[in-house]
Parts: C-alpha cells; structure tokens; sequence
C-alpha cells in the first residue's frame, strides 16, 4: 500500500483520537497503565490501520498477520486501537477492567477474539510468536508474525532464550517490536538493570535490527516493510519512543508506568489531546 | 484376587517383566508420530532420556530443540500449540513443570492450549542424582491449574495409552513419568480412559480401598496379596489425578469404609489430598496416607529410598493395618 503523505497526517490523526479513548478508558476503570499505552499509540495504529492483513469483521480469518503482545501491561492502547480499528464498538472500551468486560486488565485471547495470546507475566510473549512462527513455517504459510515487547521485560531470561530460539532457526517470518523508551516500574530501565548495547544482542544472536523513531509513522512502517525482505533472519525494530508521548507534563516520567490519570488530570489530558489535534488538523489544512 | 476385567499381565506379582514408564512415552509418541501429522516433539537437551529420541529420529522435521530452556520449551510449545500443532514437551519434571510453572500456568493452562507436558524422573525412584532431580511437587503443581489434565502412569504400557489419549484429548495435559524400570501391570488389551478409575485387585468383601497413583501400583497389590488372609483389600488405580473420578472414589470408599492412598509425592496437594477432598464432601472415612511427608529426597537406590520413605509393601501393608483398626474403633 502506497504511504501519501495524507495517509501518513491521517494516520498521526488516528494515533490522537486512540491516545483520547486510552485516556478514557484508564479514568473510566480507575487503575491501569498510562505511559506505555500513550507511547506505543502511533505503532498500534500503523499496524491496525496500514500493516497488518486483517479482517477486523473476521478476527479468526486464517490468512491474516499475527500481532503478539507480550508487555500485556499496555494492552488498552491495543484495545482502543482495535475499536477504532471495528473489531468491536468504541463504547466498550470503557468496560476495561469491570467485572464480566471482554477487556481484561491483561489480554486473555479465550475472552476477546483477535488478540491471539494470553499475556501479562513478563518475558514470554516472544518464544509464544516465535513458537507460532515456526509452526506456520513448517506449514509454509505466508502471514507475518509481529510481536511488540517491552524493553524492561529484556531483564527476563525467557526474553533471551527466545531470541535465541528465532536467530538460531531463522525465523524471517517473525518480525519483533521493542518499545524502547528507557523506564520500568522501579525506574529507568538503564538503573534498574542496564541493557547496555542490546542492539549488538540481538545482532550476535543472528537478527537483523533496525532502529526506528517509534513515533514516525513513515519510519516504522518502512522499517516493516524492509523485514520482509530480510531472509533467513528474525528482525527487531527497536523503536525509541516517548514514554506518556501526547502529554506534555507526563513525558519521560516512570512514574506514570502503573497509575491511571484521576479524573481532574484526565479532563486536562483530554483537553490537552484534543488542543494538540486541533493544531495538526489546522497546519494540515 | 486380580481383576480380571482388567486384562492384566500373567504373572504379574509372581514374575513381572519390567520396564520404565518413560518407555511407554517413547513408544506411544512414535505411533503418534505416524498416525497424526501434528504432533511435535520439543525437548529441553533430554532427548535420550526422556525417550524422544527414536521420535527425533524418524521425524527430524518435527522435533524441536531449545536447549537447557524450560520456560522457552513450555512457551514455544504454548505458540506452536496456539497455530495448531499438537506439541509434546520433555523434560524432568523437576524442571518442568517445576521451573517453567508460571510459563505454563499463563500461556497453556490459561491460554488453554493443548500443549502436551510430560515430566520425566519424577519421583524419588531416580534415586542416586538426589532431591535436586527427584520431584515430589509436580502433581501439586499441576493440579491446581484450571483445564490442566493430570495424568500419572502404573507402567510402561499405560504411559503409551496416555499418551496417544493425550494427543486426542482437547486441552492441556500433563503426564508424569519414572526413571527406574518398574514392573509391568498392564497389557495393550487392558482398558484405559483419561478420568476413569481402574480397580486392580478385587477384595471379596472389601474392608479397606487402596486409591494409588504411578508405579507403586505393584507394591500396594504386593500388600493386599501379602493381607489377603488378614484383611479384604480392593486397589484402585487412579492414573487421573484430574480430573478425579469421584464417583468411583465414592463408592469404593462406601464399600470399604476405610482407605489408603499411595503415591510417590510429598502427600501435601498429591493424590492423597485429591481423595481427602472429594471424601471430606461426600462420604468421610479413616484415611491413611502413603507418600512423602514434607521432606525432600536424597541420593540412594530406588528400592532402598522407598524404604526409608516408607513407599515399601511392608509400609503400605502397616497402613491399611492401621486404617482398618481406626475403622473398627
């Protein structure tokens, strides 16, 4: 698909309105993650509405790209990003957390179709796509494997097993994200558990990585389309992105990776949200 | 008497022919190998030992090595599961489900994937490696899981018919396997059904129901044949830990009014405690535990550490004393 430069402004238009419903739904369900969510909205929305093969009306389709999510943590910038997407009515969103709601605090994919696995424990969610990755190679299909993971969650031995497992199988069907934007719960990632050079990593264990602005939509969706051209080797995106991106005051804070907004900083994220939309549509006209 | 709806093998107390459980695996994953196209072999750096290796062997472009890596072994298990193979994983059972547990619990049990776990050298029977190597946790460990299948084999020929019903069975399963060479109980014509209790020696007018799991089947018929002057006897083998087959358990324990459980466990959350649960609910009776009482194991011979464990047919001969003296008290 051609990527114009109006598909580009709608897509970053897209990724607002998504940044909104997250803010939405963390004040409607009152706990939740808020920095990684923000900062993963503009990849979740260039996989839902450029990249991915998808029929969000047919969520089994056989044929379709499998997107894993292993950080389960930031799962409501996937929910959002998959109602807005029409797998399932905006409204719902707000059901997030509540009792009896398909929208679990961490995905469970036997609740909500399309989300393809269960997560939340950290450190798994990779050999989980590497699994299904080598089981459709084996029966030469031709769908891409993605799955999105965090950088904390690199602190996890299973992280490194996995990645070991896709190099040395070379798994050019399986294309991993990381969110790199450098904090964890307890702090920044490089204080809690420094990852030091964890492009040179992947690299020794027979990946090919690209690092990309994760907030340039033109640059990540190149970056996708260049992985499909690699053979004979897993690819990484390490993607730099902003940790709370969209709200200025709330950028760069760990603090933010595990509360929700109350509601009196929700209406002022929103507001804030909805200015900087404003502007963009403006300069865009 | 030896129930003889059962087919059992001739001579079986007499003169038994041996072989270890993880046998029966190895032949039982070679005929899936054959009739279903996808069933996978994963292993963890145990091949030989685990008995994947002819399967490895004859199907290289289904077996999968992930090295010394239990939890990448369950979760890759669990995506290949998710596509629509039927994965068998192997390793012992002290490390999977021991180390892997949290792995299996999210991404198999509650991602309820049928992923096939089978623990090898479980038990204290591995005997010189020591407690490190020797599980005695892992039916409690995957017991509790929500749509985890649990099933623990007297021999070699039930570990083969577990795991062709295994393969066929929808959900997650997790079969427990043996080192040693144990005696063989069973024939390829004795039925065997996942969930179903199976009596093994008939008591004429049953005073005490003996519920066992897993090899030491062979030692809890040696002591009902040992007390068959003294004491009417029934054997139960419950190869399904989950799910327990509850009316079975009831009404044998009805009949008896008293029972032993016998497994090669810690007693805590193993098949004693299973039997006590469904008991306690139905029909309460004096109970006798054989198993391993809140200790870890230690190098030594298998016999020798079922001894001093207190595993042995003098041991569970002394229990069924004591279960039927509570009884009349």
């Amino acid at each position: 698909m051609v990527l114009t430069e109006g598909k580009v402004k709608e897509l970053e238009r897209t990724a607002e309105a998504i940044r909104e419903t997250i803010i939405e739904m963390l004040m409607a369900a009152g706990s939740g993650h808020t920095a990684g969510p923000l900062g993963m909205a503009d990849i979740f929305t260039a996989f839902y509405f450029h990249i991915l093969r998808q029929d969000p009306k047919h969520p089994d389709w056989e044929e379709r790209d499998r997107l894993f999510l292993s950080n389960g943590h930031i799962v409501p910038v996937r929910y959002a990003a998959m109602a807005h997407a029409g797998y399932f009515p905006i409204e719902e969103c707000l059901t997030l957390r509540k009792f009896g709601s398909r929208l679990q605090g961490h995905p469970e994919r036997m609740r909500l179709p399309g989300l393809e696995s269960t997560s939340g424990p950290l450190g798994s969610g990779l050999s989980q796509a590497a699994g299904y990755a080598y089981g459709a190679r084996m029966d030469n299909k031709n769908f891409r494997v993605y799955c999105i993971m965090s950088d904390g969650e690199q602190d996890a031995g299973n992280i490194w097993e996995a990645a070991m497992f896709a190099g040395n199988n070379k798994l050019s069907n399986l294309t991993a994200v990381m969110d790199r934007n450098n904090i964890q719960i307890d702090g920044m990632t490089e204080h809690v558990m420094p990852l030091e050079n964890v492009r040179a990593k992947y690299e020794a264990f027979n990946w090919h990585v690209i690092e990309v602005d994760g907030h340039n939509m033109r640059e990540f969706i190149n970056a996708v389309e260049q992985a499909k051209a690699i053979f004979e080797r897993p690819t990484l995106i390490l993607a730099h992105t902003i940790p709370g991106k969209g709200i200025k005051e709330i950028e760069f804070d760990y603090t933010w990776h595990g509360k929700p907004p109350t509601q009196e900083e929700g209406q002022k994220f929103l507001k804030e949200l909805r200015t900087l939309k404003g502007a963009i549509t403006s300069e865009h006209e | 008497m030896l129930s003889p709806a059962q087919k059992l093998a001739p001579e079986l107390l007499s003169k038994p022919t041996f072989a270890p459980t993880r046998d029966g695996f190895g032949r039982g994953l070679l005929e899936l190998g054959e009739k279903d196209p996808r069933v996978v072999a994963l292993c963890a750096d145990l091949s030989e030992s685990t008995r994947m290796l002819a399967f490895k062997e004859k199907y290289p472009e289904r077996f999968i090595q992930v090295g010394v890596a239990e939890q990448n072994l369950a979760t890759i298990a669990s995506g290949l599961a998710n596509y629509g193979k039927i994965p068998f994983i192997a390793s012992y059972a002290a490390f999977s489900p021991g180390r892997n547990n949290e792995q299996i619990r999210t991404t198999i049990s509650l991602n309820n994937v049928p992923v096939k776990i089978v623990g090898s050298h479980a038990g204290l029977s591995v005997g010189p490696d020591g407690a490190t190597h020797q599980a005695l946790e892992d039916i409690a460990l995957m017991r509790v899981q929500p749509n985890m299948t649990v099933i623990s084999p007297c021999d070699a020929e039930e570990a083969r018919k577990a795991t062709l019903a295994a393969a066929a069975h929808p959900g997650p399963v997790y079969i427990r396997l043996a080192r040693e060479k144990t005696p063989v109980i069973t024939t390829p014509d004795t039925p065997f059904q996942i969930g179903k209790a199976m009596e093994l020696w008939q008591g004429t007018n049953p005073q005490v129901a003996v519920f066992v799991t897993g090899p030491l089947a062979h030692n809890a018929l040696l002591a009902a044949q040992a007390l068959a002057s003294e004491i009417s006897v029934t054997v139960i083998n419950l190869h399904t830990i989950k799910p327990l087959d509850e009316a079975a358990v009831v009404s044998f324990a009805k009949q008896a009014g008293a029972v032993v459980t016998v497994e090669e466990h810690q007693v805590a959350g193993g098949l004693g405690s299973a039997v006590a649960e469904v008991l306690a609910q139905n029909y309460s009776v004096p109970m006798e535990f054989i198993g391993v009482h809140d200790r870890f194991g230690q190098s030594g011979g298998g016999a020798e550490l079922w001894r001093e464990y207190k595993l042995d047919v003098e041991s569970i001969q002394a229990a069924i004393r004591t279960v039927f003296a509570r009884k009349l008290t």
